[in-house]
């Protein structure tokens, strides 16, 4: 009886899961063709009910994040007239590649409390390492790496660029830029209602070289050697040949 | 169009990268240079990681000194002694390049080293052409001006381990021409470049060789040292880019064989000026960047990436 009622306890503390997120991508293969210049990425989806929506306003927020990567900050500094990189900074992983589109701006939507158990907004995703230099400024360096990378669109912020329709059907667009690089890429999308996320929905990318692209990368790092031979080769081949074929052309 | 490069792993346009093969192998053609001098700043201008840059550049060199050193072999106008000499200094030179480019590239300051390099000696190279050039015009214009003397004996010419240069009709220390080799494989190897512009200057001012079997035996050197350098960076660090090689070599061998013709027809002295300029442009473009407070101060290096 008593093992009864914990159970009943416990079934009744689950959150009910009265609105659910089910989502989909336009595509889940991007491939990193000899011509390509950026993918266009649709993320559409819906939201389930068993029961009528709650009086508060509901948000949708989509992220989308590429395989993160150890990196090196370095400030630069005038040494003897000239800009020489000076200061680093190191960080232990950011993402590659990181988008958040949202209905709403970010920080009206949801709690500072949810955003670090879900690790949405850019400053979040990014993991510093504990450095051992006691510096003055060390958020200078993150912010720094933010500025760039939203420059090369590889970080992006948008907010309000989602469109939710009665409540139930959004969609959005995020553009890969043409400079992002290989691997998994995971597409999170939150529901959000009263600044917590009340479902979760994740689904991934895989983006890769194409077929010769990925031969050549390989054989670059795992064959250096004949890599390199391949590459003499050609330099000789079309050297030679097109002086060749240049004379066989005159006479 | 634009073309995705596997090991740089950004995109660039193709008619850019044709365009600043193309336009240097015209040049290269027009006036017998090598040209890496040029390309491999002008790849850093269109977004080329400088890593990736140099060692593509090395690459290009072969494939347009090798058509030039097979016609040398042909003609007998190459020193093989002489050239084996200074291409086993270029061998020790460009491991050491390496050696020191890959430190830098650890230390996070290769961008740098890599940009004053070219700074330094396109400043040098780019004041000499255009000082040689003008004394050449005013020359033509006055041809009673007394003619410099070409070769003088110096200390060089008395340093111990003498060898026998018979194509070149020497007798002289081999540490001269190993040093000047191993000089122009450090060049190589950190710059990207032939190094033709040093080595053909010092083969004729510091070695004494005769003008008729220079170009030939430089040209032995290069395509060697600049292969060799190839190799090493490849094996390295993984940042010869066939794929911008290919466009690159597509569009120089094209613009060198028009180049040649070109160059034929014209009044070199004049033009040479303007190549000067040129040289000289791309030397105040990249001292500017040095010098001027850039409007990011900070960079982002990825471990294993360019």
């Amino acid at each position: 009886m008593r093992v009864l009622l914990v159970l009943m306890l416990c079934l009744a503390a689950l959150p009910l899961r009265a609105e659910e997120v089910i989502a989909g991508l336009s595509q889940n293969r991007v491939s990193l063709t000899v011509n390509f210049e950026g993918s266009d990425i649709l993320i559409y989806g819906a939201v389930r009910r068993e029961t009528a929506p709650a009086e508060t306003e509901l948000d949708v927020i989509v992220a989308i994040e590429g395989p993160p990567q150890p990196a090196v900050i370095w400030r630069k500094a005038r040494r003897a007239g000239i800009w020489v990189n000076t200061d680093a900074q190191e960080v232990r992983a950011a993402p590659s590649f990181y988008a958040v589109a949202t209905t709403r701006p970010l920080g009206d939507i949801l709690s500072p409390e949810a955003d670090l158990t879900h690790r949405i907004s850019t400053r979040l995703a990014i993991f510093e390492a504990r450095s051992t230099v006691d510096r003055d400024d060390p958020a200078a360096f993150t912010e720094a790496l933010i500025r760039i990378r939203e420059n090369e669109g590889l970080y992006q912020s948008r907010d309000g660029d989602v469109t939710l329709e009665q409540d139930t059907l959004f969609n959005t667009r995020i553009l890969l830029p043409k400079n992002i690089v290989e691997g998994t890429y995971s597409a999170r999308i939150f529901l959000v209602r009263d600044g917590d996320v009340i479902d979760e929905f994740e689904t991934f990318i895989d983006v890769r070289k194409a077929v010769l692209e990925r031969w050549l990368t390989n054989l670059a790092y795992d064959q250096p050697f004949l890599y390199g031979l391949l590459a003499l080769f050609l330099a000789v081949f079309f050297g030679w040949g097109a002086s060749a074929a240049f004379r066989l052309v005159r006479s | 169009m634009q073309i995705y490069l596997p090991i740089a792993e950004t995109s660039v346009n193709a008619f850019t990268l044709l365009g600043v093969g193309g336009g240097v192998g015209l040049l290269s053609g027009m006036f017998g240079v090598g040209g890496g001098f040029l390309i491999t700043p002008l790849l850093f201008f269109i977004g080329v990681p400088p890593p990736v840059a140099v060692a593509t550049g090395v690459n290009q060199v072969v494939a347009s000194s090798i058509s030039g050193v097979l016609a040398h072999l042909k003609r007998k106008t190459v020193d093989l002694r002489m050239g084996t000499v200074l291409l086993i200094g270029g061998l020790i030179g460009s491991i050491i390049g390496i050696w020191f480019f890959n430190l830098m590239q650890r230390l996070g300051q290769i961008d740098l080293i890599v940009q004053l390099s070219y700074v330094i000696f396109l400043g040098i190279i780019g004041a000499l052409m255009l000082q040689e050039s003008l004394r050449a015009i005013l020359r033509s214009r006055n041809p009673n001006a007394p003619r410099r003397k070409l070769h003088s004996h110096t200390w060089i010419h008395n340093l111990p381990f003498k060898m026998k240069f018979r194509a070149s009709g020497l007798y002289i220390s081999v540490f001269p021409p190993l040093l000047v080799g191993m000089g122009v494989g450090i060049l190589a190897a950190i710059m990207g470049v032939g190094g033709g512009f040093v080595l053909v200057p010092a083969m004729i001012y510091l070695l004494g060789m005769p003008t008729k079997v220079v170009i030939g035996t430089s040209l032995f050197q290069v395509t060697f040292v600049a292969a060799f350098t190839t190799m090493m960076h490849a094996i390295t660090n993984q940042s010869v880019d066939v794929m911008l090689a290919a466009f690159l070599i597509l569009g120089g061998v094209i613009g060198a064989q028009l180049g040649t013709r070109i160059g034929l027809k014209l009044q070199a002295e004049q033009l040479r000026i303007l190549l000067a300029l040129l040289v000289l442009a791309v030397c105040g473009k990249i001292a500017f960047d040095l010098l001027w407070t850039p409007s990011e101060l900070y960079t982002i290096t990825v471990p294993g990436r360019f």
